[in-house]
């Protein structure tokens, strides 16, 4: 079946419309249908997802009572372009990079969002190889305090050799 | 070309598998977002930084580990029409956002279907796994095998405090997406499906419809997922899900024994009356037929059917949305099509009764 207004592509989409009891039926290609303003798409219309994420990232902090040291709307991420009023509005980061220059700005959204800022979980394996030998650092550390607090001095020693290796291990990854 | 099997076979080969719990739990789902670190994100990337994501990830596949893993096929979105793209989204293996704006999107798809890697949606990487059953353990654990190879190969942006960078701030840290599909017709029926949504939101999970965000629960279907990516690690989401999933299945057993032993009588009304109208319908509409299948599937579930298999209801649940009915029986007005819809029922129906 061809779409009933431009009669050359096919009619993709069928739908019935009842207006005051009158029944229609349409067939219409997506285009046409798009041109027509007949087609509703998946997150434009209404309260959507995006409408409400962009809601949130619009928050005002001052307005609660909070310092906004910088006017946040006029940081631009040097790598894609995107400008953080641009961020709030699609509710998307343009690349890695706007992490970077949006910084001082996403702690309170991430906190808003999921209660946490802090990554914790998976770290890959060749690019996280530092961070994995530092999350370890962290824990020997823990327990290094707890062993010298317990007065177990020689199992404190261990721990603090190995701290110290893995902290050689770094500098040289480093170096 | 791969394309047309996928697209012909309306139950992936994973799903005729039985998983623990099937009985209640359809599918269990875990999906990665990742991102390659020299690339602008989907959204600003230009047609030729898209293109050459995809071949990335076709370097990638290339790894002799990923074959060991299965037989993969990379398909380019705009190598499809707009049907096959259609039952793609139907069988849940590409989303229906990366159909709608799928200039210069790809998926990757395994053998018999139970890993899809989307190219180009709103990540550069969407990998997923999907099982059977409640095997959420499992999905993870390939979804995560399958990470770990891409990214001997591949880039990951990815920061030390903030985790695997994503496109969207909902996704960021763990990037995971761990979703479990129930079938919960006995508290729907029961009365007590409200109180449990509510419940579960305010553990970090949200519950939806079968084809996700803002659809509608379908023939008593609910996807149940957490909500939170950052600040957890993936085995503490995986297990936070696990046990809630667990509960639900509980509180759904025993909701269909007490409808057993107090409603016996209108359960098997309601269970023969559904059947009666599948076996029977000349017209039938989408939403009449899913719950009218979850009837039916009850029905099989309580012992009360005893003459069609389960996996009946998740091949006619895949079979009768509209993309599907399209792709089998061509173009099609909405009144012709409940027509097929209604003729398919019978077909399978009559065919798998002993």
């Amino acid at each position: 079946m061809l779409c009933e207004n431009c009669q050359q592509r096919p009619a993709t989409l069928h739908f019935t419309k009842i207006i005051n009891g009158q029944k229609n039926e349409y067939h219409l290609c997506e285009q046409c249908a798009k041109e027509k303003g007949e087609m509703f798409s998946y997150d434009d219309s209404g309260f959507s997802f995006n409408n409400l994420l962009s809601g949130l990232l619009n928050f005002d902090p001052i307005k609660n009572g909070h310092q906004v040291i910088t006017s946040p709307d006029q940081l631009r991420c040097k790598t894609c372009g995107l400008t953080f009023s641009q961020f709030k509005k699609m509710g998307k980061f343009g690349c890695h990079d706007c992490y970077n220059y949006f910084e001082p700005q996403l702690e309170p959204i991430f906190r808003r969002i999921h209660g946490n800022s802090q990554h914790i979980g998976k770290v890959p394996h060749r690019s996280g190889e530092n961070i994995k030998i530092k999350r370890e650092i962290v824990q020997l550390k823990e327990q290094l305090q707890r062993k010298i607090l317990a007065e177990e001095f020689e199992e404190a020693a261990k721990l603090r050799d190995q701290i110290k290796a893995l902290e050689s291990k770094l500098s040289e990854r480093r170096g | 070309m791969g394309l047309d099997r996928f697209v012909n076979q309306a139950i992936s080969e994973w799903m005729k598998g039985n998983g623990p719990e099937s009985d209640i739990v359809i599918s269990s789902r875990v999906r990665l977002a990742r991102n390659l670190k020299n690339y602008p994100f989907p959204t600003l990337a230009t047609d030729s930084q898209a293109i050459s994501v995809v071949e990335e990830v076709r370097k990638a596949l290339d790894q002799r580990e990923m074959k060991n893993i299965s037989h993969f096929e990379l398909i380019q979105l705009e190598d499809m029409t707009e049907l096959q793209k259609r039952v793609l989204v139907e069988k849940h293996l590409i989303s229906p956002n990366l159909a709608q704006d799928s200039r210069k999107g790809a998926v990757v798809l395994s053998e018999n279907e139970s890993i899809s890697i989307m190219v180009n949606e709103e990540d550069h990487l969407r990998i997923q796994c999907l099982y059977p059953g409640l095997q959420i353990y499992d999905a993870w654990k390939m979804a995560s095998r399958i990470d770990d190879i891409f990214e001997a190969e591949l880039d990951y942006a990815f920061d030390e405090k903030r985790g695997y960078l994503t496109s969207c701030p909902t996704n960021v840290g763990t990037g995971i997406r761990a979703s479990v599909m129930v079938h919960l017709p006995a508290l729907v029926i029961s009365g007590q499906i409200n109180r449990i949504i509510s419940a579960i939101t305010q553990v970090g999970l949200t519950v939806r419809g079968i084809y996700g965000e803002g659809s509608e629960a379908l023939g008593n279907i609910f996807q149940i997922s957490n909500q939170i990516t950052l600040g957890q690690s993936e085995e503490d989401i995986i297990e936070n899900l696990y046990g809630v999933v667990k509960q639900i299945i509980d509180h759904e057993k025993q909701a269909r024994s007490l409808l057993l032993r107090d409603s016996r009588i209108q359960i098997e009304d309601r269970v023969g009356r559904a059947y009666g109208t599948l076996l029977h319908a000349k017209i039938i509409d989408s939403k009449e037929a899913m719950g009218r299948l979850s009837d039916v599937r009850l029905g099989i579930d309580l012992k009360m059917i005893d003459s069609i298999s389960p996996n009946i209801f998740n091949e006619l649940m895949v079979l009768i949305q509209p993309g599907f009915l399209q792709h089998y029986a061509g173009e099609m007005t909405p009144f012709e099509r409940d027509i097929k819809r209604a003729e398919i029922i019978r077909r399978k129906l009559t065919q798998h009764s002993n």
